[in-house]
């Protein structure tokens, strides 16, 4: 052991290390010396170097013992030395934020700020900044516009990178400096130019006009520093996204005019910004393809790396463009950087043929095990891309699946891996039975909690429809045999579900299920106690209500609605049909391929955007009463231009018998305040408008929000689908721009808008039903209706059960929305929930002649859905 | 989404990292919120260090981040910044880093190695806050970054650098002949 000890010791240089064992409350001891006079500054600045060295090592000041080292080093501004003196703004800068009355400093930085020695001035000026507030800010407001505008170029650096930071508390101050930005904008020095130009883009970005006007100016004559080039190419390509209109514009000849820089920066910031631009066409990429196939071959590993990772952006989108690149790409394939080569190897994948695949499967398994879990998930999202475009080679790429999952690995990567097998047994009826054997496999030995309740709810659901449903269950049994409670549960739950499915094997489920009664874990017995009892009452419509399509309500909004039923007491049942319903059906909600840069998102179950809605809504005094909100349009539809004096977007909120739409508004007029501001609507049919909520005032770029209310259709209540017209009512009030000071005296105005339409879909709620058949048998035909009609514009069944399925809103279920191929027929299956609460379930059957034929079968617990879905097909 | 921009700013750098090759913190520098916590943030160091200290390729992808680096004897350097940052930008960063620290070890006559840079610990800690503000480049060019470091190098006494190697030589030897 001692001997080892010494090894170490002598390896690292122990010896050596003055910083090795050092002592917090010995070194803070030491800073006593800051006192004595004469200063001795070569002890003093290290003795400084160790506190910064702690405090860098992540040792923990106390605010008493930091203050009191504080205080003892602002001793040392008598000494001119010029190290102690740089040390001196390190150790405020550090401990600004630890120690008490910092700014006791403040005019000795000042005077340095403003001295003579210019290799004072800079770090002073950051140091000063550091420990300034917005109050302190006005009164070396004029130093900073001297220092900002001052011919050393590292004065002028520190003073804008220090405004830059200064911004997030004292705008309005920093704003006043634009001028002095300006000048140095012009400056010779690279560094200056580049933090000028981006403390001026930070005070501007809210302002689209000033932002064109800015880039125009800068990049009409050539910028100095490539970094401004980069800067100036975001800005660019950042106004470009947001008028996502046509790519020919002078912001965008900007941008391609810099992949002929020189300096290989900003030939790559541009290239990648191109790529990035959404609805990029072959002809507009092929520029920047071509400048990143040249950087495949440079010496320097980052460029490499930042060429092929670009490369393989491009090929997720727009394969073709990248193929010209497979011969540089190949020669990647042996890189020495791990990362390139992956890259490298799934980019080809995604352009390469049909017959490469086994040769780079090959290869990249062989070095698998030396790269980081971030790239092995990339290759696995390749693979899933692999299986959607060649069927064919299913059995290769399920075995390379299948080897991966077995080795070691992080959750993000095994659940990359268990998402694409599921993917692929989801696709391919042909492969679910490996699939699924393989999972149970995994199951086995998995230390991830989730995926193992994932798969066993997929083997609850598979399993059954399988020509050999028993081999499943003793895989299943073992973890209820092995597990701990949240998947025991989830084993608990698959069984009652091949119980459900399965006559013949309904008697061991029995017994299996009654062995899980006595399990210590509450979940766990309870969920036990109930698929029991359920099922040994052997009745179709009970197994499909309660064990095969499970809840569909929104977990947080029945806990609201339980919670409201306990405090006002009363006579009536607690009614399910008053929860709002959970808006993303559980299966929608696993994200698709998730990109690699974004693995590392915290998971946590944010509110839904209903359920904020909700909040919002009940807080509105005139929509007490309205009950439980049913749904809220999906995308709020634009009701202006995005060009306009008025931004005006409209979501609308659907209630048992009412509906509120919600304006969002902003007004983009900088001399304007609007006030009283309400929405005007008009309907074509028998809705009733019952009043307006208006937004009392609507100053410059400041969004606000309004509403309308209306009752339904009473008389016809199949009436539903209607055209609203909008005129926006307001009081317009002039005011000044610049101080925002609001004349009293208004005058009243009205604005066109767009026509609102409600259709169908506002009124159904989408539903995922697992099992379609169960819950069409548990909704039976007492109020079933049968329409045939023929589509004559439509030539696809693709296209048919696209417009169906959108016109409708309602959820595909079966996967039913996927039509096979060279096929004329087809059944389409949905499932919804109407307003009120209601299943509607509709079954399409299409046939493909000339034109598209379509009977239509609505099954729902009322009438009214019913009639209402079918008159609005026809 | 992922394909949409991010914002453009001058915020580039997350953190600035010298670890010893052990993997144990000579340096650390950490710009934002990415890794609130010291626990957080030795855990982090010790992924990257495990992930890089073996292979000499100079750029990787760790949870989400981009890192450049580079080694020099017992020494391990490193930049990390957002996987959407310009990989040449960050490279500017470390190369910066790098030569400027080579140029004030070679004023000493000094590789730069673990020891040499702990003797040093004070120009190292100058030129990072000369190269990066606060997350932003501040300077990217050496020459400069040395010239407003300006540490005071020749200006030592001869007798007194002298008398120190002299000393440490000694204890050098001392050490040796105890071990045999």
């Amino acid at each position: 052991m001692l001997k080892k000890f010494d090894k170490k010791d002598e390896e690292s240089g122990g010896g050596s290390n003055p910083f090795q064992h050092l002592e917090k409350s010995a070194v803070l001891q030491e800073a006593r010396v800051f006192n004595e006079t004469p200063i001795n500054p070569r002890k003093c600045a290290h003795i400084l170097t160790k506190i910064l060295y702690l405090i860098n090592q992540g040792e923990h000041l106390g605010t008493t013992e930091a203050t009191e080292a504080f205080f003892a080093m602002t001793k040392l501004f008598q000494s001119n030395d010029p190290t102690l003196r740089r040390m001196c703004y390190l150790t405020i800068k550090e401990m600004s934020c630890i120690a008490e009355d910092v700014i006791i400093v403040t005019s000795s930085l000042t005077k340095d700020m403003t001295g003579k020695e210019d290799n004072y001035r800079g770090p002073a000026v950051r140091a000063l900044c550091q420990i300034t507030d917005s109050t302190m800010l006005q009164a070396i407001e004029r130093y900073m516009k001297q220092a900002i505008v001052d011919k050393v170029p590292s004065v002028s650096s520190s003073a804008l990178v220090s405004s830059l930071h200064l911004l997030k508390c004292s705008f309005d101050v920093v704003k006043r400096w634009v001028n002095e930005a300006q000048e140095a904008a012009s400056s010779d020095n690279i560094m200056v130019q580049y933090h000028a130009l981006g403390l001026l883009y930070h005070v501007r970005k809210n302002d689209r006009l000033a932002v064109s006007k800015m880039i125009s100016k800068f990049t009409r004559h050539s910028l100095k520093s490539p970094f401004a080039y980069c800067m100036m190419i975001r800005v660019a390509s950042k106004q470009l996204e947001e008028e996502d209109g046509s790519h020919d514009s002078p912001l965008f000849d900007f941008i391609e005019s810099c992949l002929r820089n020189k300096h290989e920066m900003v030939v790559y910031e541009a290239a990648s910004a191109i790529v990035n631009l959404p609805g990029c066409s072959a002809k507009e990429l092929a520029p920047a393809v071509s400048v990143l196939q040249l950087f495949c071959s440079s010496p320097k590993a980052a460029l490499r790396y930042a060429a092929v990772r670009t490369l393989n952006k491009v090929a997720m989108k727009h394969p073709s463009a990248v193929t010209a690149c497979n011969l540089d790409l190949e020669n990647l394939v042996t890189d020495s950087n791990r990362s390139i080569a992956t890259l490298a190897i799934t980019t080809l994948l995604k352009t390469g043929s049909e017959s490469s695949i086994d040769r780079l499967m090959k290869q990249i398994s062989s070095f698998m095990s030396e790269i980081s879990d971030e790239f092995k998930v990339v290759v696995v999202q390749a693979i899933s891309a692999l299986c959607q475009k060649y069927p064919r080679k299913h059995a290769v790429l399920m075995n390379f699946l299948f080897t991966m999952l077995r080795e070691e690995g992080g959750f993000e990567y095994k659940r990359a891996i268990v998402d694409c097998i599921i993917s692929i047994i989801e696709e391919n009826s042909e492969s679910k039975e490996t699939g699924l054997s393989h999972l149970c496999e995994f199951i086995e030995d998995c230390e991830f909690t989730v995926l193992a309740t994932r798969i066993l709810h997929l083997l609850g659901q598979e399993g059954p429809k399988t020509n050999n449903p028993s081999k499943y269950i003793r895989f299943i049994y073992n973890r209820v045999v092995l597990e701990h409670e949240e998947v025991r549960a989830g084993a608990v739950s698959a069984l009652a579900k091949f119980g459900a499915q399965n006559e013949e094997m309904l008697p061991s489920i029995l017994v299996l299920l009654k062995r899980c009664v006595m399990d210590d874990d509450n979940e766990v017995r309870d969920r036990a106690t109930f698929y029991l009892n359920v099922l040994e009452q052997k009745q179709k419509a009970l197994n499909a209500g309660y064990i095969l399509n499970g809840l569909t309500v929104s977990i947080p909004g029945l806990e609201r609605a339980l919670q409201q039923y306990t405090l006002e007491p009363s006579e009536k049942p607690f009614d399910l049909k008053s929860v709002p319903l959970a808006t993303t059906p559980l299966a929608e909600q696993r994200t698709e391929s998730a990109p690699i840069s974004a693995v590392k998102q915290p998971e946590k179950v944010a509110a839904t955007r209903q359920e904020i809605f909700q909040e919002q809504l009940a807080a509105v005094p005139e929509f007490r009463g309205l009950g439980p909100l049913f749904k809220s349009s999906p995308e709020p539809v634009a009701l202006t231009e995005s060009e306009t004096e008025y931004v005006i977007r409209c979501t609308k909120h659907t209630f048992t018998n009412h509906m509120v739409f919600q304006f969002d508004c902003t007004n983009t007029l900088n001399d304007q305040t609007l006030e009283n501001v309400t929405v005007q609507m008009e309907p074509t049919e028998a809705y009733e408008v019952l009043c307006y909520v208006p937004t009392r005032s609507l100053p410059y770029n400041q969004p606000g929000t309004c509403y309308t209310l209306v009752a339904l259709p009473k008389e016809d209540p199949t009436a539903v689908a209607c055209m609203f017209s909008c005129m926006l009512k307001f009081t317009v009030k002039d005011c000044d721009p610049t101080t925002g000071e609001t004349d009293d005296e208004g005058y009243e105005d009205e604005y066109v808008l767009e026509d609102l339409e409600v259709t169908v879909a506002d009124h159904i709620q989408k539903v995922m039903k697992l099992n379609f058949e169960a819950a069409w048998d548990e909704v039976g035909d007492e109020f079933e209706k049968e329409e045939t009609f023929t589509l004559s514009t439509i030539k696809t069944l693709e296209e048919a059960v696209g417009n169906i399925v959108k016109f409708l809103g309602m959820h595909p279920c079966e996967r039913s929305d996927k039509v096979p191929d060279n096929k004329n027929t087809h059944t389409l299956l949905l499932a919804g929930v109407f307003r009120g609460g209601h299943d509607i379930l509709v079954r399409s059957r299409l046939l493909l002649l000339d034109t598209v034929t379509m009977q239509v079968t609505a099954r729902s617990s009322e009438e009214l859905p019913v009639d209402i879905v079918l008159a609005s097909v026809g | 989404i992922f394909m949409s921009l991010q914002e453009p700013s001058l915020y580039t750098v997350k953190a600035i990292l010298i670890l010893d090759n052990d993997g144990d913190r000579l340096f650390a520098k950490y710009y934002d919120d990415t890794y609130p916590s010291v626990k957080e943030q030795k855990a982090f160091e010790k992924n990257i260090f495990n992930k890089t200290h073996r292979t000499d390729s100079e750029i990787a992808l760790l949870e989400g981040l981009t890192v450049v680096y580079k080694s020099s004897i017992d020494l391990y350097f490193y930049v990390i910044g957002s996987s959407y940052e310009n990989e040449l930008m960050l490279m500017a960063v470390l190369n910066c880093l790098f030569d400027s620290l080579s140029q004030m070890l070679r004023g000493y006559r000094k590789n730069v190695e673990k020891r040499a840079l702990l003797e040093n610990m004070e120009g190292l800690f100058l030129a990072v806050d000369e190269i990066v503000d606060g997350g932003v480049i501040l300077e990217s060019d050496p020459q400069q970054v040395v010239h407003r470091v300006a540490l005071r190098g020749e200006d030592v006494p001869l007798t007194e650098q002298t008398v120190s190697q002299v000393l440490q030589s000694a204890k050098e030897q001392i050490k040796w002949s105890l071990l045999r």
